[in-house]
């Protein structure tokens, strides 16, 4: 009864913990957007004039809008030796700044004083990360010329809840960050007075984003505008909805297997009460008590259980949410976070776990109304048995007793033994999801990092250059290899359907970067055509061999149509790939490059952080090392709660399933196990065959869980299919070794539990009466 | 009184179980239950010991503690030279393993055995056993070696348990109304079975019963009243057990 309610509560529990830290989640992010007023639309150009705002105000559909200046430079931050990529971003002038879109909320400090030139505001995280105080000092290559910022102020921006470098796929809170400055100070530092090259826009409740995006971008499309796009491809934004996703599906998943197994537990309890009752039930019927008010009775117990799991449930969930907000907290940059779980989900928890009750319930309900009250009194008939067809065969037929006493008990009731081995293999199967996603990360990690990005360092220039760029990289100390790449901003077209994405040209046969197939194979790229991520490739609904319309968004905008060669599989991120010859033969230019991939001579790197941090031309730099430690940490933050909880479900359930199976065993067959004792079997022979049968539905459990469990990861993969990354579908040997070790530790627990109750068998009193 | 010779064993020879001031005494709270006061007894091998008594008189309670399946709250009982008093758990069970042989009213067969694994079970464990068919064969049941227990009579579900009993050629064959579920042929049949097994095997067998025509199977019959013994008779002839009826 206690782990029944057990079960149930955690069920409840789960569900409360994550479901309310979902909408808590989602509500302060909510707030969050709405008092700062995010923007819907955003654009990024090269330069407009300021005058070019009146004519963008008149789009329809377009309430508000915010122009700014937005650059990217190197920065060089006490403390750290590689050099990190700034991102300096207009303020608005103080009278339009209560209206502003995207405002900030300064968590320390002061806003820049009206005329400096070298105060900013640097985002929270960055300057946590960093170890940043107010008053530090951070270098900055500004247009070419260096220049000390001083931080005046801490702020947290709805535009960069998740701070995502240019090039990056993952945020690094240490070499990427966001600051803000005076709008004057940064148009003279980049000669943009008067002009603009970042745009926000709010729109009308009703607007087509599509039309406005479509309106905003033949405006801007002079002015080397590159592609305005919605929230829903705003890179803070959806790396939030993608991590909530995955809160979302713990919520849904896990409960559901959870009430699942409680209302399995019900029933079995309530079956194995009736059965015990039978002759009270008799009783009562042959008093006149209606048999549905009896059944009304075992309804109540059943639903007594659930409300108390129910309420352990909403306790143990509501402590837990809180404690799991405190985590999210540091994670999540919201001025305003806290656990608030609204009616509608305890109400649902409530009717879940009441449904799961009633289920469970109904049919020990119906057999106790079922019940003629004379068959009721007597004691149940000596429970037939017959010999399986299997036990004809030589091998089974040796057997001694005690296995065919086991096996044929398990065989008269396969439903009820079908049932449990269910019940465990569930919990296997949790264990094995709980640990896929590491393993999946673990692969992930291996074919991005091993197999398609095998550079030590990757820079990135402020703007496109020559190829001759490259010898100066060459020359810079412990540069052992330089590959170039080129990423242009492109819109591919499919018939209706088009995306914005990087189009990458690296050469054909690189030894750093490579273009990878599922098992992390090189793929040569063609002479000419494309190479399109698969994910791309699904999105756009094209196959290898169909034409693709490509879209330049920077430069000189050339349209040009390319085909797909073939597809690849790495991990993370989509793109398309082409030859950078290639690529440069249908544009007409001599292969201009973004940057170049680096392999370094470890030693000597800290000489050429120092050298990076102060070249006027580079943009960005990223560190593998640094890469990596930071993808782990977010996957592993994303994870290692799913991946937990699930563990200390499956060893629940299996404890719950095993002891309850088998306490139902040992009261159904009490009479004949003392009885054995008294012909002289030891405890741990009663033990033996009580437990023997557990122990075969848990050995047929383990390889049932393991194809459920797989099952279910393939089933969570496309959940993972995301453009940020897709998980493969991997389960490694250890991880069965795990879940099947989990589950046997488990079962042996609640072995341990039931066994200390056949020592209390009373032998006597079994003798006296016949049930 | 212990002068009793039985069939099957012409010579004196010392007592199987020696039983000096036995007491069992129940606490229920308050209440002192004496169910044995003070019970001194010697039982011998080959004799058919019939206890008769009233209800509550302690029958089921002397007959448990001599199967070593319950422990007397005063006195000594020894099986041969095992001080049965002073066991633990363990040496409980070992001796209803390899010595005790248990007839109960209600069988207790195992549901999910036929009748020759049910003896099978025992014949497993037991260190002497005999071999399972023959002993059924003894019982008169070698028609019916695989029936499960719901497939057979009251009367055949007992005899399986007597052959169970049997199996494992008990030094000691207890018995607590062997026939109080069963009619008065079956019960008959039963009672025929074990006195054969006595004569043939030379078992000590102790029989409870309500029934006091059953005594006069017994070369012994010990009276229990109020946890005491009382009379003791000593039956010169035994009467058949086809002769008995009730
Ligand atoms: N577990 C117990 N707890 C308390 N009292 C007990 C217990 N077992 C037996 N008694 C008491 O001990 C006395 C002897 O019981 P016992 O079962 O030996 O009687 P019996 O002679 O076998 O009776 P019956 O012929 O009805 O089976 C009775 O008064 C009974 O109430
Ligand atoms: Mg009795």
């Amino acid at each position: 009864m206690l782990a029944t309610a057990l079960v149930v509560g955690c069920g409840i529990g789960v569900f409360v913990t994550m479901r309310g830290t979902y909408d808590s989640l989602v509500r302060a992010r909510q707030n969050y957007y709405s008092t700062t007023r995010f923007a819907d639309v955003f654009a990024h150009l090269r330069r407009a004039p300021l005058s070019l705002s009146a004519r963008l105000r008149r789009i329809p559909g377009v309430a508000a809008l915010q122009t700014r200046v937005v650059e990217d430079v190197t920065l060089s931050i006490p403390g750290l030796t590689e050099p990190a990529t700034g991102r300096l971003i207009s303020l608005p002038g103080q009278p339009e700044a209560a209206d502003a879109l995207d405002q900030l909320y300064l968590t320390a400090g002061r806003l820049p004083a009206a005329d400096s030139d070298s105060e900013a505001l640097v985002s929270q995280t960055f300057a946590e990360a960093n170890a940043l105080g107010l008053g530090s000092h951070i270098g900055a290559v500004l247009n070419g010329r260096w220049k000390e910022l001083t931080v005046v102020g801490f702020v947290l921006s709805p535009e960069y809840i998740y701070e995502i470098g240019p090039g990056m796929v993952f945020p690094d809170n240490r070499r990427f960050g966001v600051l803000w400055m005076n709008a004057e100070a940064l148009a003279t530092a980049f000669q943009m007075k008067g002009a603009f090259n970042d745009l926000a826009i709010a729109t009308v409740h009703h607007a087509s984003e599509p039309e406005v995006i479509d309106a905003v971008d033949r405006l801007l499309a002079p002015y080397g505008g590159t592609s305005a796009y919605g929230r829903a491809e705003q890179p803070s934004n959806r790396f939030l909805n993608d991590e909530l996703g995955e809160i979302r599906i713990n919520a849904t998943y896990i409960p559901a297997i959870f009430l699942a197994v409680a209302a399995f537990l019900v029933y079995t309890l309530l079956a194995r009460l009736v059965s015990i009752q039978r002759s009270q039930i008799g009783l009562l019927k042959s008093f006149g008590f209606r048999a549905w008010r009896i059944g009304v009775h075992y309804l109540e117990l059943a639903l007594l259980i659930v409300a108390g799991g129910l309420l352990l449930g909403l306790a143990a969930g509501i402590r837990f949410g809180v404690a799991l907000i405190g985590v999210y907290r540091q994670y999540f940059h919201f001025p305003a976070l806290a656990y608030r779980i609204s009616l509608a989900v305890i109400g649902a928890a409530g009717a879940v776990a009441l449904t799961a009750a009633i289920i469970g319930a109904l049919s020990a309900v119906a057999r106790s109304m079922r019940l003629a009250p004379a068959e009721a009194m007597r004691p149940e008939p000596p429970r037939s048995f017959r010999a399986g067809p299997l036990e004809s065969l030589p091998l089974t037929r040796r057997l001694d007793p005690v296995s065919k006493s086991i096996a044929r008990n398990l065989a008269r009731r396969p439903w009820r033994a079908a049932l449990s081995i269910i019940g465990i293999a569930m919990a296997v199967a949790t264990v094995i999801v709980g640990r896929f996603v590491f393993d999946a990360v673990n692969h992930l990690m291996a074919m991005h990092f091993d197999a398609a990005e095998r550079q030590d360092v990757t820079v990135i220039f402020q703007d496109i250059r020559s190829p001759s760029a490259l010898a100066s990289l060459r020359a810079l100390p412990g540069v052992l290899r330089v590959e170039p790449f080129r990423i242009m901003p492109v819109r591919l077209r499919a018939g209706a359907r088009s995306k914005t994405v990087s189009l990458v040209a690296v050469p054909p046969s690189g030894a750093l970067f490579r273009v990878v197939d599922a098992r992390g194979k090189p793929i040569e790229l063609p002479p000419e055509g494309l190479v399109l991520t698969r994910k791309l490739a699904a999105i756009l609904g094209v196959r290898p061999g169909d034409p693709l319309a490509v879209e330049q968004l920077d430069g000189r905008r050339r349209h040009f149509s390319a085909r797909i060669v073939r597809l690849s599989d790495e991990p993370l991120g989509i793109n398309a790939y082409m030859d950078n010859a290639a690529l440069a033969a249908v544009l007409g230019e001599d292969a201009p490059i973004s940057g170049a991939r680096l392999q370094i001579d470890a030693h000597r790197a800290p000489q050429l952080y120092a050298q990076l941090k102060r070249t006027p031309a580079v943009a960005g730099v990223s560190i593998r090392s640094a890469t990596v430690t930071t993808i782990r940490q977010i996957m592993n933050r994303s994870f290692i709660i799913m991946t937990l909880v699930m563990t200390g479900f499956g060893i629940i359930l299996v404890i719950g399933v095993v002891y309850n199976s088998a306490r139902i065993a040992l009261s159904e067959r009490g009479t004949e196990l003392a009885s054995l004792r008294v012909l002289g079997f030891t405890r741990t022979e009663v033990a033996q065959l009580l437990l023997g049968e557990q122990s075969l539905l848990v050995l047929a459990a383990i390889p049932t869980g393991y194809a459920l469990g797989a099952l279910f990861c393939r089933l969570l993969v496309p959940a993972f299919d995301r453009e940020l990354f897709r998980l493969p579908f991997i389960l490694t040997r250890s991880t069965f070794a795990f879940a099947a070790l989990i589950t046997l530790g488990a079962a042996v627990l609640a072995a341990l539990l039931v066994g200390a109750r056949i020592a209390r068998l009373d032998l006597i009193a079994v003798l006296k009466s016949r049930e | 009184m212990n002068t009793q010779i039985s069939p099957a064993s012409p010579a004196p020879a010392p007592p199987v179980m020696r039983i000096r001031a036995l007491s069992k005494v129940y606490r229920m709270g308050e209440i002192e239950v004496h169910a044995l006061r003070s019970v001194d007894l010697d039982l011998y091998a080959g004799e058919f010991v019939v206890i008769l008594g009233a209800s509550g008189s302690g029958k089921s309670t002397l007959l448990n503690i001599l199967g070593g399946l319950d422990t007397p709250s005063g006195g000594t009982l020894r099986y041969l030279d095992h001080d049965l008093s002073a066991a633990n758990e363990r040496s409980l069970t070992r001796y209803r393993r390899e010595h005790v042989g248990f007839v109960f009213q209600f069988y207790n067969l195992l549901p999910s055995l036929t009748a020759l694994e049910n003896v099978e079970l025992v014949t497993e464990i037991a260190p002497r056993a005999r071999n399972a068919r023959e002993v059924l064969e003894l019982v008169g049941l070698t028609d019916r070696l695989n029936h499960f227990p719901a497939q057979l009579s009251g009367g055949e579900q007992q005899r399986v348990a007597i052959a169970r009993a049997l199996a494992k050629r008990p030094d000691v064959l207890l018995c607590d109304e062997p026939t109080g579920s069963l009619d008065f042929p079956t019960g008959r049949r039963v009672l025929q079975v074990l006195e054969q097994a006595n004569r043939e095997l030379g078992t000590l067998t102790v029989v409870i019963t309500h029934n006091a025509a059953i005594a006069a199977m017994a070369s012994r019959v010990i009276r229990l009243s109020s946890g005491r013994i009382g009379q003791t008779e000593v039956n010169a002839t035994r009467a058949a057990a086809e002769e008995i009826s009730w």
